[in-house]
């Protein structure tokens, strides 16, 4: 177990030292302490680590993450988790905007709120928000499930490609090209796996899911107006 | 770029601190706004029928106690002079506000007018926030709350008078992280109205439009909530009031902020990073706020 107080060492002394590390490490398990906003804390880990950090970060934490866990006890600013590859990012307070924005994989657990534009481009991570999120949810989403337990902000999954979004509380509004979506067992079964593994008790059948209607993959005048 | 931070007092016990944390906060956004810094600070009220005003000349020698007692003696008041290395507070006993201002236009245009009201004091300098905070003393400030502005221009000079915070009105001003899409339109349609500027700043632009939405008798919630329709760009506002503050962003909200809460304050920053040392802050509720809505917390709620 190794611990890193963040008062007294740099953020990019970590990072360094996570970084440095060999791939048969058996120092697997880091605790952090006093991150007081810092950004790009544990970011771009390589290795399956099991990262606790205590208190609130800033900017980017644990961006670009692969198969290392990173647990953020506390609130997360910007961009929590962006670019994740694989692994798993928990944050048991409420995060900005933009998180999980670009991930390619993984599973990102929000247990608060999360901001606006999360999920931003999303390209097959999973992203479980117990809480409820702000507007322009998915924006753009490839791939990979956005699942939210609580109420959704506008223009949600707006130029959503093929990303799928389950969502039980209310939504504001839809975007552009997102539609709602008949809930099938795959779906559900899906559904199911995420909650569980998110730690969400929550039941698939209280979600409404939603996708794409296809309608603006490419560029047709007859539809201009819903550019 | 820029940095914006706001801090109102709930628990009075902690008002001694105030320019204290206020100052912490202020150098926590250097790295977002490293040319300039200013602050206004809510303190040391005066009565209904004084008018204080914070005043701003280069020239750090310059006679500020000649300047007041030619004011007292044209306005047949009583003042009362208070030099901060090149900003001054002059109290006006009994004399209005307005009167002060119309007197140092005609007779004194080489002085610039930062801040009046009864409370407000706004004092702001080219240089790093710490050594702004340092010049003018604010750790040593007390007070119920206060704004402060790191600023990492964009769109105009970089000089006092073009650092924020911006005064709208008696005893409100604004500090602002963003850019406003189209201020030169606006600020036309203002100059037509018959609003003055001082600077080319799109801020100020922004001071105006609500010191021009409440002269018209528009509260500061309904100014504010006029500014969503008529005002267009990023921004992320934090206002400073006689008794409260308020945060207002716009509906995309690219511009960050968080704001946090205890029971013995409310704190508002572009990022937590200012925050992060407030006592008591590991157990404060801490958000993102949403665009387009207004957050505003006042005195009279206050324990």
């Amino acid at each position: 177990m190794s611990a890193v107080d963040l008062a007294t060492s740099s953020v990019r002394d970590l990072n360094s030292a996570l970084h440095g590390l060999a791939a048969d490490s058996n120092d697997t398990s880091w605790t952090i302490d006093n991150p007081d906003g810092a950004h790009a804390i544990a970011v771009g880990l390589d290795a399956p680590l099991e990262v606790t950090i205590n208190g609130h970060v800033g900017y980017y934490c644990a961006g670009m993450n692969k198969t290392a866990n990173v647990t953020v006890n506390g609130h997360t600013g910007w961009g929590i988790a962006e670019n994740m590859m694989s692994g798993t990012v928990r944050v048991t307070g409420n995060a900005s905007q933009a998180a999980g924005a670009t991930g390619h994989g993984g599973l990102l657990v929000i247990e608060g709120d999360a901001g606006h534009r999360c999920g931003i481009s999303m390209k097959g991570i999973d992203i479980v928000v117990k809480g409820s999120i702000g507007h322009f949810g998915a924006f753009m989403g490839q791939a990979g499930n956005l699942v939210v337990a609580g109420d959704v902000g506008e223009n949600l999954g707006d130029s959503l490609y093929e990303a799928r979004i389950y969502v039980r509380g209310k939504v504001a509004s839809l975007g552009a090209d997102c539609v709602e979506k008949d809930m099938g067992p795959e779906h559900r079964a899906t559904l199911k796996d995420l909650l569980a593994r998110a730690g969400v008790d929550a039941d698939p059948k209280d979600f409404r899911r939603y996708g794409s209607a296809r309608r603006l993959y490419h560029f047709n005048v007859d539809h201009a107006d819903a550019y | 770029m820029c940095g914006i931070v706001g801090l109102f007092i709930k628990n009075p016990e902690l008002s001694d601190s105030l320019g204290d944390h206020l100052t912490t906060m202020l150098i926590g956004m250097t790295e977002r706004g490293p040319d300039s810094a200013g602050i206004a600070v809510y303190h040391h009220e005066r009565a209904d029928d004084t008018a204080k005003l914070t005043l701003f000349h280069a020239d750090t020698h310059y006679r500020w106690r000649e300047l007041g007692g030619d004011m007292g003696e044209a306005l047949g008041v009583e003042t009362d002079v208070e030099v901060k290395d090149n900003h001054a507070v002059v109290a006006v006993f009994g004399g209005d506000e307005a009167g002060a201002r119309a007197w140092l236009k005609a007779t004194h245009p080489e002085v610039r007018v930062m801040g009046y009201g009864r409370t407000m004091e706004v004092y702001k300098d080219m240089g790093k926030p710490a050594d702004v905070a340092e010049k003018f003393g604010v750790r040593k400030m007390t007070g119920t709350h206060g704004i402060g502005h790191t600023r990492m221009a964009t769109e105009s000079a970089v000089t006092t008078e073009h650092s924020h915070p911006f005064t709208a009105a008696a005893d409100i001003c604004l500090v602002h992280n963003g850019s406003l899409a189209s201020p030169n339109r606006l600020r036309k349609w203002l100059e037509r109205r018959g609003m003055e500027f001082e600077t080319d700043n799109d801020t100020e632009v922004a001071a105006r439009y609500f010191a021009f939405r409440m002269g018209e008798g528009a509260t500061l919630d309904e100014a504010l909530e006029a500014g969503l329709k008529d005002l267009d760009g990023f921004y992320t506002f934090c206002l400073g009031t006689r008794d409260g503050f308020a945060v207002l962003r716009d509906p995309i909200s690219c511009k960050p902020a968080v704001l946090a809460e205890t029971d013995d304050w409310v704190a508002m920053a572009s990022e937590f990073r200012s925050i992060a040392h407030l006592p008591g802050v590991k157990n404060a509720s801490i958000w993102e706020p949403a665009p387009a809505t207004l957050y505003t917390w006042s005195l009279e709620g206050r324990a």
